[in-house]
């Protein structure tokens, strides 16, 4: 299968690679997808009082597209409020990093992840 | 040694040969995802597309030769009635249990009148299988017209064209069959390589099963190698063609003219330049051929694929000769590299040994 | 760090030995003879030429050449035993016995004849990837008509015990066929002392060339099979087409050249495969050897690198062509049916490597293969959430995924 060279550049130099403190208040953690699946991605957006995504940081298993995806997304959200990271949609992930079909899982996967951590985020602050 | 018998196998083309050696330097499964597949992939993935474009075709997969497409394309679209006729090489004629066989008339040819009553006597329509040229005659059956019957009756059709890649003008397109038999070695390529060229709604039930290559029609590792170098004899032989028919049709005017003597079947047909089906009258076809072989010249009896059954061509036999005739019948086919002196050398081994038994017959 | 790509697929295809390619090259040339050619001295020698590859190609399996026919693969000669072997005596039986982890055209072949009407029985394996022979045993009926288990599997390399096999399956008035693509010239293998009744090889797995193979079918008891390619009736009738000189001569001289050096080269590979195996042990904690640790070929090692995903860890190590599984459907997202059918769980089975060395491995090439991979599977456990919690004491197994 021949990656695309952003696939392969987000594969090589991962941005945001780490994890925040769950716990914490002002973070939100997403874990979506499945070991039996192949693919498992780790999400955490750490918001600030305004609603800004300050710091984003991701664990992935899987592919290198999958990896790709949800390196791009961190990148992408980080200054983004909670509103605009979670109109990021999979096809502008999926045509960016020039996914093939079979790899448009990944992309999707990231969308969740994104959405998982930001309900996440809500869930913790219910008044928000 | 002048070897006169292209029919049974064509000396491997230089240019094959180089394709074939510089494909040898590449591991690796073409099915695999690594590199080294990948690469192996590309050459196999190149000679397909330059060979389809050049033979017009559409669909085509690679099988290990002539007779596996033939069998290929006579089982693989299930059970339907088929039609073949009875100058086929064995492959098509024992492909399947039980075919309906078309006879020819004198000259070799399917007659297309008793073609279209044959086709519209069965409930339901099936395939058509009829060679484009024939391997020990050389005569071209009217393909093109065959094809216009059979649509109208709802057929389909197959052409086994092994003898005909190089020697006539040949374009799946134009020919309008469905499913149509190349062969590497037939044409200058290696041996244990062929093809089964499709359209594009034909899909087959596989022979071969097991990883499903080939769009799931054939499986097993597809040998780089020999794809490669059949590609690249292939298209050599298309762009050589016009000027090597003409040429070996000179030397095939040049022995039938230096042999008022000889018989030639087919020759009231439209035939193939690089082939001669010859008879002597009175002297049997083995005594021929120990005769030429002692002389340094090699031809055949007729198909190869006997297995060294001596056994009378069904194919003569098809055109209505007389066991007689047919005993005395061989096969010279030529070739790229066949000189006019290699012909000037049949044709006098020819007289020699026609003399020489008349001779023995006078004394 | 070296760049230079380093092969370790060789269960996948071997290169064509560069000895068996010059004994082949005459053949393509100047030797070019239809060895079907009964008239002339072209046809004579090529046949000669093929002849000599027969006895080749039998020595190896201590057959006779007459029990030897050529075909144009493993693939083919796998279809041409089971369903020839089927069709044949379908009057008479219409049971098949096989094994679930056996090689695609295999199972396909035997899933074809399901749809035909035949019973076949998938005989499980054990953890080690074995069959048990109590269970094949227990399988037999009076209407069983064949054993189909392979040799050596593709994937993890395990052995089969073919003499226990074999003995079973000749008590019982059975057929015996085995798929030992990957067996031949890596295993000794001799098919009267282990009662093997039907063989199929390829000669693209033993260093000869693409595109050939062979069937030993059995001469004495006979074994009758309906051919899938008719026409000229070369090879018995078994299987028509114009035989390939060059690849006849391929297959017998790779025969010959594995015949001589096997028992030197197994020494060879095994102290590779365990030098290989202790650096990567020494350097990185849960991986998991699939297969059994001795009942396998000494050229194989399926490993699983927990908590790393297996194409995501092929793409860090792109200098070495090796496949996270057969490489017929590595392309697919599926794990693999293999480690699957050993109880492997499909997570694991989502992160293994099979690694294949063969006649052209250096131990410099397994040094920097196993630098490669431990780096890169260090790499990658930091960026993967399941190593993180595995070492937070997480079980995996207790979180609810959302399988998608």
């Amino acid at each position: 299968m021949a990656y695309s060279a952003k696939v392969i550049d987000h594969y090589e130099n991962p941005r945001n690679v780490g994890s925040l403190d769950a716990q914490d208040a002002a973070v939100g953690t997403g874990l979506v997808g499945a070991p039996a699946c192949g693919d498992v991605m780790k999400l955490q957006i750490k918001v600030s009082d305004q609603g800004i995504i300050e710091d984003a940081k991701f664990k992935t298993f899987g592919c290198g597209s999958a990896i790709a995806s949800s390196s791009l997304v961190t990148e992408w959200i980080k200054g983004k409020s909670l509103e605009e990271a979670g109109e990021i949609k999979n096809t502008t992930i999926a045509q960016h990093l020039s996914l093939p079909p079979v790899k448009i899982h990944c992309s999707m996967l990231a969308e969740d992840a994104i959405r998982a951590a930001i309900r996440d985020y809500k869930e913790k602050h219910p008044s928000a | 040694m002048i070897y006169l018998d292209y029919n049974a196998s064509v000396p491997l083309r230089p240019c094959a040969k180089k394709a074939m050696l510089e494909a040898y330097d590449f591991e690796g499964n073409p099915s695999s995802p690594h590199f080294a597949g990948r690469k192996v992939r590309s050459l196999i993935d190149e000679a397909r597309k330059s060979l389809v474009k050049g033979i017009h075709g559409q669909r085509l997969v690679f099988t290990s030769g002539g007779t596996e497409a033939n069998a290929l394309a006579l089982s693989g679209l299930g059970e339907m009635p088929l039609v073949v006729s009875s100058v086929e090489h064995e492959s098509v004629l024992k492909a399947h249990t039980n075919p309906c066989v078309a006879p020819v008339t004198a000259a070799g040819i399917l007659d297309l009148v008793y073609l279209e009553k044959l086709l519209a006597s069965f409930d339901t329509p099936g395939l058509l299988s009829l060679m484009l040229v024939n391997n020990e005659t050389g005569v071209i059956q009217p393909l093109q017209d065959a094809v216009m019957i059979a649509r109208k009756l709802g057929w389909k059709v197959h052409t086994d064209a092994s003898q005909a890649l190089g020697h006539i003008p040949l374009s799946f397109e134009e020919l309008g069959v469905d499913m149509m038999t190349l062969s590497s070695h037939k044409c200058g390529g290696p041996t244990g390589v062929g093809a089964l060229v499709l359209k594009e709604d034909i899909q087959l039930h596989p022979l071969i099963r097991g990883g499903g290559q080939e769009f799931g029609m054939r499986s097993g590792t597809l040998a780089a190698p020999l794809i490669v170098g059949f590609a690249a004899a292939a298209l050599e032989v298309l762009s050589e063609r016009e000027e090597q028919t003409n040429r070996l049709r000179e030397l095939q005017k040049k022995v039938e003219d230096a042999l008022p003597m000889a018989r030639v079947y087919g020759k009231e047909s439209p035939r193939a330049a690089h082939v001669l089906c010859l008879g002597m009258p009175g002297v049997s076809s083995e005594l021929q051929l120990m005769s030429f072989d002692l002389k340094g010249i090699a031809i055949s009896m007729g198909s190869a694929c006997s297995s060294g059954k001596t056994k009378e061509s069904h194919v003569l036999k098809g055109m209505g000769l007389s066991s007689e005739d047919v005993k005395c019948a061989i096969r010279m086919s030529m070739g790229w590299k066949t000189s006019e002196k290699d012909i000037d050398n049949f044709i006098k081994a020819w007289n020699e040994i026609f003399l020489s038994q008349q001779m023995k017959e006078a004394s | 760090m070296v760049t230079r790509p380093i092969y370790l697929d060789y269960q996948s295809t071997t290169p064509c030995d560069p000895r068996v390619l010059k004994v082949m090259l005459p053949y393509f040339t100047e030797e070019f003879g239809n060895p079907h050619s009964r008239s002339h001295a072209y046809g004579w020698k090529a046949e000669e030429a093929v002849d000599h590859a027969r006895e080749q190609v039998a020595a190896i399996l201590s057959a006779d050449p007459r029990e030897v026919i050529f075909t144009s693969g493993a693939t083919e000669a796998n279809n041409l035993a089971i369903k020839g072997v089927a069709h044949f005596y379908k009057d008479q039986k219409n049971h098949i016995i096989t094994c679930s982890t056996e090689h695609k055209c295999v199972l396909d072949s035997c899933r074809h004849l399901e749809q035909e009407g035949f019973k076949v029985t998938y005989l499980p394996v054990k953890s080690n990837g074995l069959i048990n022979l109590e269970d094949l045993r227990k399988a037999i009926t009076n209407q069983t008509v064949l054993v189909s288990i392979m040799a050596v599997n593709n994937e993890i390399g395990v052995i089969q015990p073919l003499a226990e096999i074999g003995k079973i399956c000749r008590e019982a008035g059975v057929f015996f066929h085995t798929d030992a693509a990957q067996a031949v010239g890596k295993i000794p293998l001799d098919v009267n002392a282990m009662n093997i009744d039907l063989l199929s090889l390829s000669g693209h797995k033993l260093y000869g060339p693409k595109g050939v193979g062979a069937l030993y079918v059995r001469r004495k008891p006979r074994v009758r099979l309906q051919a899938l390619i008719n026409g000229g009736g070369q090879e018995r009738g078994m299987r028509s087409g114009t035989l390939s000189t060059p690849l006849c001569v391929g297959l017998g001289e790779a025969c010959a050249l594995a015949q001589t050096e096997m028992r030197a080269e197994s020494i060879r590979l095994k102290a590779l495969s365990a030098r290989f195996y202790k650096a990567i042990q020494d350097s990185l904690e849960e991986v998991y050897l699939n297969g059994d640790a001795d009942q396998r070929i000494p050229g194989n090692l399926n490993i699983s690198f927990a908590h790393v995903e297996g194409e995501g860890l092929m793409m860090g190590i792109k200098e070495l062509a090796l496949s996270s599984g057969s490489a017929c459907t590595s392309a697919s997202l599926e794990p693999s049916y293999v480690l699957r059918a050993l109880g492997v769980e499909v997570e694991m089975a989502h992160t293994s490597l099979r690694i294949g060395f063969g006649r052209f491995t250096t131990e410099e090439d397994v040094d920097t293969a196993a630098k490669m991979i431990i780096k890169e599977v260090g790499r990658l456990r930091d960026m993967s959430p399941l190593w993180e919690m595995s070492r937070q004491g997480i079980d995996i197994k207790s979180i609810q995924w959302a399988e998608h």
